[in-house]
């Protein structure tokens, strides 16, 4: 083994290639329906030619590089796209985010992060699909792929026209891929909502109305696409989320939550695998810079739609703009804040959950499974916000007692972080409790398990942690 | 608060008091206040972090950097208040350092003489000229105005130790804020130093070495370090070095800047988040020795100070700084450290360096 770092950016796991490819071998160069666009970035310079030949790709020395944003590139068309799948492929593999029996459910924006994370889940699918034609025994299955995408027309509209040309658009995107067949999903952020969609239209509408900070109602609404992936996944027996962030999206990530003050949770947002969701989600373009993206998609046409991708504002505005001004001038900027990010302690739920695959179809002993999995005994479980889902601090736990069950609007406010607490709930005690009833049931229900459950004893050890005997169970 | 619309003045009275016709809207909380209201809770406010984080001990010899800019005058000035107020049973020293720089030195050091006196507090002043035999003004000479600003920022850390070695002081106590902080933790995210981002926001550093620092203003934000003193009329020093003639403020300090407008809680949010990081404990600094030649703690085998006067001394003065390779002669260390630093530059060296 070359390397173990997971973010080594030396391109050196390709000393692994011969090992990986048994699972989950390397793509064709370039699959049949790319144009020749190699012939187009080179354009007017004979590839044979001696005019340029001083500049070759890094990795064929045989192409000349193709341009990109003007500038010379590093890598040859075909050598660009092998890296970058093979970054994919990598970050898929050692850290085992998809095995054969796995069903993964996209979570697919129109925008070009997702565009290619589909694209690559797919060419990773048919790889598996023609292993599995040629082996003779047909021991290992083919991962299934479906496609969700979340409509948030309601919070952020959009002519009307215009989105159904755009579903439509996303449509054929998927049904445009070979089989294995996809399925496509669209799902309204009000499914969160198990009552009937009208009562779940006005309850979402008038949950976001009631946060008054911009930044907190984006926030806000990003988490409840996260519950809304949860359920649609959970329904239609997916075991994985598959989300399309990358190193760019991540680094702004890095400091909104540092400015948020969530530095303590950020370590659980930013890693490979996030398992703290029934549905574990897993982040296989996290070593991949937006921009690297952005000329995939325009090198192998893939279609990306910006229609439904609204702009942020706010705080999340102001770090975008931030995040992009110190890439100009740095062109690793991005990659070292992610880098420096990564070197936080990520929690025990960044870890796959070991589940024995002939289990992995059943979500409730999945779910059991996944619960009685043995803690790591130097990581004490956590208790997680309401609203945000990330862990919190032990020392920020206000110890909450509920009575009869009943949930006071003080003791609600006391299980979500200080960052929700400021940014979402609302200020005045009195409307609290409404806001509660708000909220769908996955995040009420979640926040009662958390502190009712086995994080009470959690922290109860934590804090009477010096006053018990050593503990001998371990022998040590 | 972004999204809300703005409150109506309801006839301007303090929001603290309900007495007095309230003069400011407090920077932290945007809360109306009258002046005698926000003197008092900006005061507690220190007094609060002093005794909860027990930066002093009743008998301590402790020393203010005092530049003579806003936050060491500010600084210099309530905690002479505070330690008459609550008995904090201090001796507390003024000490400056006199770079050698004609027309800025010169001028904010007869600022600090004056607060000397304002504050009756004794002051001692080291001078680059008597530690090092050269002055700012001699160093720029000879190296031009590029990366004199490492000089500046190396010789006066050295400096005010020495400075409180010579006081015998046992804590030297500095004026950086919450901004400044705030900054920090930036900057070490986005250089990806990550042993000093786990010990940035320490509000005491040093204290294994001879004397403590501590940074009494770690949670005060500067508009309010500006506004205490403008209504305070303290009597400070405003221009910044003379040697930083691009008067750089940085990316970082004008996003701060930026976030503070839309959601001044921000610059508190960063430093907790700054505090909050789970950073493993075996993420440590370098190992700490002894310069060989002049015993300043220091992880290589000559300090900073040495290296850098070595390269005065013999004509070259480019030793030490950035790219160049020096006594320690150890690639890849300092190379690592020096990229792309430029023009993520930290606050200018007017101030005191951390
Ligand atoms: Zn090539
Ligand atoms: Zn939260
Ligand atoms: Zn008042
Ligand atoms: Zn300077
Ligand atoms: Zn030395």
């Amino acid at each position: 083994m070359a390397c173990n770092s997971a973010t080594c950016q030396s391109g050196c796991y390709r000393d692994d290639n011969d090992k990986l490819d048994d699972q989950f071998p390397l793509p064709a160069p370039a699959p049949a329906t790319v144009p020749n666009h190699r012939q187009q970035t080179t354009n007017g310079v004979s590839p044979d030619g001696d005019s340029n030949d001083s500049i070759l790709c890094v990795k064929c020395k045989l192409n000349q590089p193709m341009a990109v944003d003007g500038n010379i590139g590093l890598f040859c068309g075909d050598c660009f796209r092998s890296n970058l799948y093979g970054k994919f492929r990598f970050s898929v593999t050692s850290n085992a985010l998809i095995s054969p029996s796995d069903n993964v459910l996209v979570a697919f924006s129109g925008g070009p992060s997702s565009r290619v994370a589909l694209q690559f889940v797919h060419e990773m699918q048919m790889k598996a699909q023609k292993n599995f034609d040629a082996s003779r025994d047909r021991s290992l299955p083919v991962f299934g792929v479906g496609v969700a995408f979340i409509d948030e027309s309601l919070i952020v509209p959009v002519p009307a026209d215009e989105f159904d040309k755009a579903i439509e658009e996303m449509r054929f995107v998927v049904s445009n891929l070979a089989p294995p067949i996809k399925q496509f999903y669209v799902v309204p952020t009000e499914s969160i909502y198990s009552s009937d969609s009208d009562d779940g239209r006005n309850r979402l509408k008038e949950l976001l109305t009631g946060v008054s900070d911009i930044t907190g109602r984006e926030d806000l609404l990003e988490h409840l696409r996260m519950l809304a992936l949860q359920k649609v996944a959970l329904e239609n027996g997916y075991t994985k989320i598959l989300l399309g962030t990358c190193t760019s999206r991540i680094a702004c990530h890095v400091l909104e939550a540092t400015v948020k003050g969530q530095g303590y949770s950020l370590a659980a947002d930013i890693q490979y695998v996030d398992a703290r969701w029934e549905i574990p989600v897993i982040l296989p373009l996290r070593d991949c810079l937006a921009q690297e993206l952005h000329t995939l998609c325009s090198l192998d046409s893939l279609k990306t739609l910006e229609v439904l991708n609204g702009h942020n504002s706010g705080i999340n505005a102001l770090i975008t703009s931030f995040v992009k001004l110190l890439q100009e001038e740095n062109p690793s900027r991005e990659s070292t804040i992610v880098r420096t990010a990564g070197k936080l302690t990520p929690f025990h739920f960044n870890r796959m959950p070991e589940v024995d695959d002939c289990n992995i179809r059943l979500a409730s002993q999945r779910r059991q499974k996944k619960y009685n999995l043995k803690p790591n005994e130097s990581l004490p479980p956590e208790s997680f916000c309401r609203i945000c889902n990330s862990p919190l601090k032990k020392a920020d736990v206000k110890s909450c007692k509920m009575e009869d069950g009943k949930m006071s609007a003080e003791v609600f406010r006391d299980t979500c972080c200080r960052s929700c607490q400021f940014q979402i709930l609302p200020k005045d005690i009195s409307a609290v409790e409404h806001f509660h009833s708000l909220l769908p049931l996955q995040m009420v229900a979640r926040a009662e398990y958390n502190n009712l459950g086995e994080d009470k004893d959690g922290l109860l050890r934590e804090q009477i942690q010096d006053c018990l005997l050593s503990d001998t169970e371990d022998g040590t | 608060m972004e999204g809300e619309t703005a409150k109506p003045a309801k006839g301007r009275v303090c929001t603290i008091c309900n007495q007095r016709r309230a003069a400011l809207k407090r920077p932290k909380t945007l809360e109306q206040i009258c002046r005698e209201c926000f003197y008092a809770v900006f005061e507690q406010e220190i007094h609060g972090v002093i005794v909860e984080n027990q930066l002093f001990k009743p008998g301590e010899r402790v020393a203010i950097g005092a530049s003579g800019g806003k936050d060491s005058t500010v600084l210099a000035y309530v905690l002479s208040e505070l330690n008459r107020r609550h008995n904090y049973g201090l001796d507390l020293f003024l000490l400056s350092v006199d770079e050698g720089i004609t027309g800025y030195r010169d001028d904010s050091l007869e600022t600090v003489k004056r607060n000397e006196i304002q504050y009756g507090l004794p002051l001692k002043v080291v001078s680059y000229k008597e530690l090092y035999g050269w002055t700012m003004d001699e160093i720029v000479k000879l190296i031009g105005l590029k990366n004199n600003c490492t000089f500046c920022g190396v010789f006066r850390r050295q400096a005010l130790d020495r400075g409180a070695a010579l006081l015998k002081v046992d804590k030297l106590v500095t004026g950086h804020n919450a901004d400044d902080i705030a900054e920090t933790v930036l900057l070490n995210i986005l250089r990806g130093d990550i042993a000093r981002l786990s010990r940035c926001t320490s509000i005491t550093t040093g204290e294994d070495g001879p004397i403590p620092r501590c940074k009494p203003f770690k949670y005060t934000y500067e508009k309010e370090i500006f506004t205490y003193a403008y209504f305070k009329r303290l009597d400070y020093f405003s221009t910044e070095c003379i040697y930083s003639p691009n008067a750089y403020r940085g990316f970082a300090r004008e996003f701060i800047k930026d976030l503070e407008r839309i959601r001044p809680r921000a610059i508190l949010d960063i430093i907790k988040s700054g505090e909050d990081f789970r950073i493993s404990t075996s993420t440590k600094m370098p190992e700490q020795g002894n310069c060989e030649r002049c015993g300043y703690i220091s992880s290589q085998k000559w300090c900073k100070a040495c290296v850098l006067l070595e390269g005065l001394n013999r004509g070259l003065p480019k030793l030490g700084i950035g790219r160049s390779r020096g006594v320690n002669n150890e690639p890849g260390k300092n190379t690592k450290q020096a990229k792309g630093v430029e023009s993520i530059q930290s606050k200018q060296c007017g101030n005191l360096d951390f």
